[in-house]
This record gives structure tokens, C-alpha cells and sequence, in this order.
């Protein structure tokens, strides 16, 4: 089974993130990115379902600060191919990273035909759009979305992808190949990889470079202006150390008859 | 009615979800403020009689196809991309939720339309329409246009109170006609219920839930103590479940359950808007995050800012004092 994963760098949301001057956009000079935790998931899929039917894992991502380390921990990790798209300027929103997607997989050599594409389900950034049915619209391939688990049991023409919906419940689904899908979780938490071995990889592989086609669409939406958040209402905030803190929260359960 | 503002009225396991009542509270603003109609939009196959609680709409456009039958994305995308072709209104609101999350996307990109995602607010401004979305786990907000022509915009749970798209009126209904596939490339096959036997946590008074502030598994023995002593149990949210650490049984939040107990408190979650729209409507909620802009103090009635692996067993030791 080909398999590939589409991989993107966001801003980490765990930093504080600052608006530039302009009002519209993030200021990314000290912005620190990581990758899209749903295509973390995506990529452990992938690698779970190579173990199980064998083929091969191709990661592709925009060129990004910090990237080739988390290209080489793919690799590392078990994927075979780590392509980086070069020449990107930074885009915001599912539709212009899905048209840059779409661009690079049909014309840079050896990607496609893939039989699955695994890429997550959403990034917070996706403000005009997803990018997994956008994608999947440009290739003319079939979509499903929040998808935790997919098994290959047939005779490679179709795979069993299970969906969740609310409440715990979750469906399968049966999907034509080849197929795009949007992975909320993989089956097992993404694998954990020794920075030693990331380092030995650095030494025995290389990273494979796609220039970024010219003239990718940006957006249609028009971004009058970012701000944070200013929220309605704020919690009462609750002061001193750990046990002062417990005794506070102590009495507000007791008054409220919690205890 | 060519212009107006619809709303795809959102129905699993035979039910209208409330996301669809949030929507319809929303629609009815937005088509007030524009003057033109609301119409709710419903696909599925043997549902038409779910028409009758859409009546927040002037009416219903309701479609009936065997291929409907089940939340498919891609056939429900390809309904709406006809219906959209043929009346042209002006926005069609998509809840976004677990069922419905890529169908606004994939018919804004066939229909070629922009589109709009996370939107918590839609306004009426200049005889145009501005959307507030939440981005990057609701720690920046966007304010975006979409102009006069037609759009679809995604709308986050939350956006209004169902109660206000709740309506006693039946609505008038046009059933309509599309034509779908006849072999799908995405089949519906069956559900997977969850397992029995864990705890249900929607039943629980007291619930501590657990993030990744918690920063490990084996830390979650701390919240585990402190549930015990309150008579609770121990859910998460949504990274904790990936991780392993919690069945998806105990989460709380978009993919898992919505809770309403006397007192959750939360520990290392930030806040994102899937885990508020679970349990926003606890009686009283208490959070403990590092991070002072955690969006979870928005919500919370009283907050700490603290490592909840410090708090939590000071708590439980408080508690255990307190119970004698």
C-alpha cells in the first residue's frame, strides 16, 4: 500500500501569540511552530498500516523553521520518504495549503498514484476551509473525516475506515481507493522516537526537496482583523500557595453543598 | 426563495442534534437582519417527518434519498452543491460538528464559494455579512467579510442557546429532488457502540477532568485520589484520550459527551472550543492551568493559576480534612 501523509507546521498555542501591526495576521518572528498534532496521528496510521499490509509511507510538508527535524523524526519513526516543499511562503487557511498540496502531488515525480492520502482532520488555523475535502475535491478522490482507526482487508480496492461521532460511537465506513482521509486520531498514540536514532537517520538518509509550484491561489476571504480574545466573563481567580488554594476551594464546595 | 439564508438542518439516529436549534437562532438573526427568509435545509432518507421542528424557518426544503440515510459527507455535499446551483441564497450555515464537519468545506470548494470556518458569531454589517472565528484553540480570534455574494460558513456548537431555535410553528415543506450516485465510493457499513461497563460519566455529580497539563499518564493517580474523596470519577480531554491515557468513553467534549455535573474541575486543560462545547454547562466549574489566557478561565467559575500536579493532591488532602 502507498500511503501519503501530508504534514503541516502550525504555531504552537502553548506560546503566546502576538497579532503584527497590521491587525490581520500573526506576527511570526518569534513564532514557534510544530507540527499539526492531528498529522502526527495521520502519520502513525500510516506507519500502522504499513506494518500490518507492508508498502511504503511518504511524508510531504511546506518547508517551515524546524521542519527537517521533524521531517528526519518521520523518518526516523518509520516512513520511507520525507519530501519537502521548498520555496513556500507561509500560508494560513485549509484552502491555499490544499491547493499547494494538490499542485505538488500531481506534478512533482513519484508521488502520485498513492493509494490513501492521510493528512489530520483540521488544523486551528483552518480558517477558510479544511484542507483533507478540499484536497480531495482537486484529486476527484473519495473523503471521509474523523477518522481513528482504517483497516486494508480486501483485495486493495477498498479500506474499512471507522469514523467517530458524538457520544462515543463511532461508524465504519467503506471507502474506495484511492481515497483521501481525515484522521482525528490513530488507533495507538503517535510512537515515541530516541533523538539518537532521529541523528542516525540525519547521517544515513536524506530529506527529497519539491519546488513549490508558482501562482498557488491565497485564500478568498477577506480578514478584516485578528484580535484575542476578550472574554465576556473571566473566572474568579483563586490566590496563594497549593494548600491555601485547596482550603479556598474547600469552602466553595462546602457553600455550594459539593461537600 | 432566491437570497436567503439557510441552515442544514443537522439529524443523527433521528433526531434534529442541537446544533441545529443553535443554527436555526443564529439563521433567524442573520435572515431578520438581512430581510430575507430562513430555510432549513433536510437531507436523509425516511426523516421528512423531522420537518416539523425546523418551524424557527420560514420553511423546509426537505430531500429524500436512499444514499441520505446515514451522515456521509460526500453524498450529503453533493445534495446540498445541487440544491445550492439551482436557488442560489445568500449563506447556508453547516454545523460543525463530528457529523457534519466537512461538508460546509466540500461544497464551498465544488459550488466555488468562500467559506467561512469556526465562525462563534455572524453579524449583519453594511447589508454584508461578518463572521468571528476562533482560531488556534481560541487563543486569537478573526474577524473576515464575505461580502454580498453566496457563502457557506461553518459554524462552531455554542454560537446561540438551542432554546432560541426552538419553535411550536410546523413549517411549510417543498420536498425536493437531487440525484446522487448510484454506487458511492464512501458506503456506510454499521455503528460501534461504546463499550459497557466504564463508568458513565454523564451520570456523575462531581467529575475531574484531566488534560495534558497533566503531562503524563502515571500522574493521573492524582486526580484519580481526589475523585475518590469527592465521590467523582476521572474524564478528559480529547489529547488525553489520543494518548491513551482515558478510554474515549471518558471524554468529554465534540467526539465524546457533553456533561452537566454540580462541579467539574479541570485540571491542565487549556480550554479548546471542542472541550468547552462538553461541559460548559456544569453547575460550577473550577480550573487549574499555567497558562493565564487559557481559554478554560472563560468558562470557569473560579480559576487557579497553578500545575495542577501541585493542587490536586493539596485538594485531596483538604478534602480528606474537611470530611474528617
Amino acid at each position: 500500500m502507498n500511503i501519503l501523509v501530508l504534514l503541516r507546521m502550525i504555531p504552537d498555542v502553548v506560546e503566546e501569540l502576538e497579532i503584527s501591526n497590521d491587525g490581520k495576521t500573526l506576527d511570526r518572528e518569534f513564532l514557534r511552530l510544530i507540527p499539526n498534532e492531528t498529522d502526527d496521528h495521520a502519520l502513525e496510521e500510516a506507519l500502522l498500516l504499513k506494518e500490518r499490509h507492508g508498502g511504503k509511507v511518504t511524508v510531504v510538508a511546506p518547508d517551515a523553521p524546524e521542519l527537517d527535524d521533524v521531517l528526519f523524526a518521520c523518518l526516523a519513526k518509520g516512513a520511507d520518504r520525507a519530501v519537502k516543499i521548498s520555496g513556500v511562503e507561509p500560508v494560513m487557511g485549509g484552502r491555499a495549503a490544499a491547493r499547494l498540496m494538490a499542485q505538488v502531488l500531481t506534478t512533482a515525480p513519484g508521488l502520485l498514484p498513492a493509494d490513501l492520502i492521510l493528512t489530520g482532520v483540521q488544523s486551528t488555523e483552518d480558517l477558510d476551509g479544511l484542507m483533507a475535502p478540499i484536497l480531495s475535491h482537486l484529486l476527484q478522490l473519495p473523503y471521509v473525516d474523523n477518522v481513528t482507526q482504517v483497516t486494508a482487508d480486501g483485495p486493495g480496492k477498498t479500506v474499512t475506515a471507522v469514523k467517530e461521532f458524538p457520544s462515543a460511537v463511532r461508524a465504519e465506513f467503506d471507502v474506495q481507493l484511492p481515497a483521501v482521509l481525515g484522521i482525528q486520531a490513530a488507533e495507538k498514540p503517535p510512537r515515541y522516537v530516541p533523538v539518537a536514532k532521529v541523528r542516525a537517520v540525519m547521517k544515513s538518509q536524506h530529506l527529497e526537496s519539491a519546488a513549490a509550484p508558482a501562482g498557488v491561489e491565497a485564500g478568498q476571504l477577506e480578514i478584516l482583523q485578528m484580535a484575542k480574545p476578550e472574554p465576556a466573563e473571566h473566572a474568579e481567580m483563586l490566590a496563594g500557595d497549593p494548600a491555601q488554594v485547596a482550603g479556598k476551594i474547600c469552602e466553595i464546595l462546602a457553600a455550594r453543598g459539593v461537600l | 426563495m432566491s437570497g436567503s439564508i439557510w441552515v442544514l438542518a443537522e439529524h443523527w439516529r433521528g433526531q434534529l442534534s442541537e446544533s441545529t436549534y443553535e443554527l436555526l437562532a443564529l439563521g433567524r438573526e442573520i435572515a431578520d437582519g438581512l430581510g430575507v427568509e430562513l430555510q432549513a435545509v433536510l437531507l436523509g432518507h425516511g426523516a421528512a417527518d423531522l420537518a416539523k421542528g425546523l418551524g424557527k424557518a420560514n420553511s423546509v426544503l426537505s430531500v429524500d434519498h436512499s444514499s441520505l440515510c446515514e451522515p456521509v459527507p460526500e453524498a450529503c455535499a453533493a445534495a446540498l452543491v445541487q440544491l445550492i446551483k439551482e436557488r442560489r441564497p445568500r449563506s447556508v450555515l453547516v454545523p460543525l460538528t463530528n457529523i457534519s464537519m466537512g461538508v460546509g468545506t466540500l461544497v464551498s470548494t465544488a459550488v466555488k464559494v468562500p467559506a467561512a470556518n469556526f465562525c462563534r458569531d455572524v453579524r449583519v454589517v453594511d447589508g454584508g455579512l461578518q463572521a468571528t472565528c476562533v482560531l488556534y484553540g481560541g487563543k486569537i480570534e478573526a474577524t473576515v467579510t464575505m461580502g454580498a455574494e453566496c457563502s457557506i460558513l461553518g459554524i462552531w456548537p455554542g454560537a446561540r442557546a438551542a432554546e432560541n431555535g426552538r419553535s411550536d410553528v410546523v413549517p411549510p415543506v417543498e420536498p425536493v429532488t437531487v440525484s446522487l450516485p448510484e454506487a458511492p465510493r464512501v458506503r456506510f457499513k454499521r455503528y460501534i457502540e461504546p463499550e459497557a461497563g466504564d463508568v458513565d460519566i454523564t451520570q456523575q455529580d462531581t467529575l475531574v477532568a484531566v488534560g495534558r497539563g497533566m503531562q503524563g499518564q502515571a500522574n493521573l493517580a492524582l486526580a484519580e485520589e481526589l475523585a475518590e474523596v469527592l465521590g467523582g470519577a476521572v474524564c478528559g480531554s480529547r489529547p488525553v484520550i489520543d494518548q491513551g491515557w482515558l478510554p474515549l468513553s471518558r471524554q468529554v467534549g465534540k467526539s465524546g459527551v457533553s456533561v452537566k455535573p454540580k462541579l467539574y474541575l479541570a485540571a491542565g486543560i487549556s480550554g479548546a472550543p471542542e472541550h468547552v462545547e462538553g461541559m460548559k454547562n456544569a453547575a460550577l466549574i473550577i480550573a487549574v492551568n499555567t497558562d493565564p489566557r487559557a481559554p478554560i478561565f472563560n468558562v470557569a467559575h473560579y480559576g487557579i493559576l497553578a500545575d495542577a500536579l501541585e493542587v490536586l493532591p493539596a485538594l485531596t488532602e483538604a478534602v480528606r480534612g474537611k470530611k474528617g
